[in-house]
């Protein structure tokens, strides 16, 4: 989870690194680090690689920091910084899926039917100590294709506004609140019935609005 | 008229974000007071949302920073940014 910095800060910060004091770049880019590394490694899907592109983007940004408008949050201008270096490697490799270029999959809105199960309603965030269910987060994230799983990273887990996640993918808010909610629908469909077990046992008590 | 179940399902994301208006709000909440199911699919979902946030879930790896600041470190020490 990372707070959304301060732009008066930044603007501060940057303009006293483009006078000379560069080791404050280090206190720049720590809020960002997270969504940089999990932006990259949802796109590069390789935790070494995804490292490895993040330095570079960190590197990027410094170099680049004059070109700063402040027009957009730090932030979502570092991750847009972080989504071209990923893409620009996809392409390199040429390894680049499909599915990541078909704009067309929003359209694909189908008819979608919630996994229907009455028996759990909440999984207490204290389960997250056993590292099963971890795993299984993870897992059902990584399965999503590449265009959800983007907007999850950024909506859900780095939790960036729907304007500045739209920003950082360069797309429009009307796709992020699309796209996010066909990944939400996809992981509940794949997770409530396997987090059952994780539930306490007892039933009703989570009723929302009881 | 009553939404029915479907129509709750496809405004259940914009619902948890509260992006959706106020009358159908009003609305979703009217169906969900009597629909167990919608309304457990509500809870299930917005609780797989506060699960995959949890800092838990998603750990850097293990000396990420200290790397990233080392690596970054060469590069402050060999370039101006405003000489680039």
């Amino acid at each position: 989870m990372t707070a959304a910095s301060d732009p008066q800060l930044d603007a501060e910060w940057i303009r006293r690194i483009l006078a000379g004091e560069k080791q404050l770049f280090h206190d720049l880019i720590r809020p960002c680090e997270r969504a940089i590394y999990f932006l990259l490694l949802s796109l590069l899907r390789s935790e070494s690689e995804a490292e490895d592109a993040a330095q570079e983007t960190a590197i990027k940004v410094y170099l680049n920091l004059k070109n700063f408008r402040g027009d957009s949050q730090f932030r979502t201008w570092v991750l847009s910084i972080a989504r071209n270096e990923g893409l620009g490697r996809l392409r390199k490799a040429a390894t680049r899926r499909e599915e990541s270029l078909d704009a067309g999959l929003d359209e694909m809105t189908g008819d979608y039917t919630p996994a229907i199960l009455t028996s759990w309603r909440e999984v207490p965030s204290e389960a997250l100590a056993q590292k099963e269910l971890g795993a299984i987060l993870r897992k059902a994230i990584e399965g999503l294709p590449e265009i959800y799983r983007n907007v999850v990273l950024l909506r859900d887990i780095e939790e960036m506004d729907i304007r500045e996640t739209a920003a950082a993918l360069d797309i429009n808010e009307g796709a992020v609140k699309v796209r996010l909610h066909r990944a939400r629908a996809m992981l509940q469909r794949d997770l409530a019935p396997r987090l059952k077990g994780f539930a306490p046992k007892r039933k009703g008590l989570f009723g929302w609005g009881a | 008229m009553r939404i029915d179940c479907k129509h709750v399902w496809e405004h259940i994301s914009g619902y948890i974000d509260g992006e959706v208006d106020e009358g159908l709000r009003a609305e979703i909440d009217r169906h969900l007071e009597t629909c167990e199911i919608c309304s457990a699919v509500l809870d299930s979902t917005r609780n797989v949302v506060v699960l995959v946030a949890d800092d838990r879930v998603f750990e850097l790896p293990a000396g990420f920073s200290e790397r990233l600041h080392a690596r970054l470190d060469e590069a402050l020490e060999l370039a101006d940014p405003e000489s680039m």
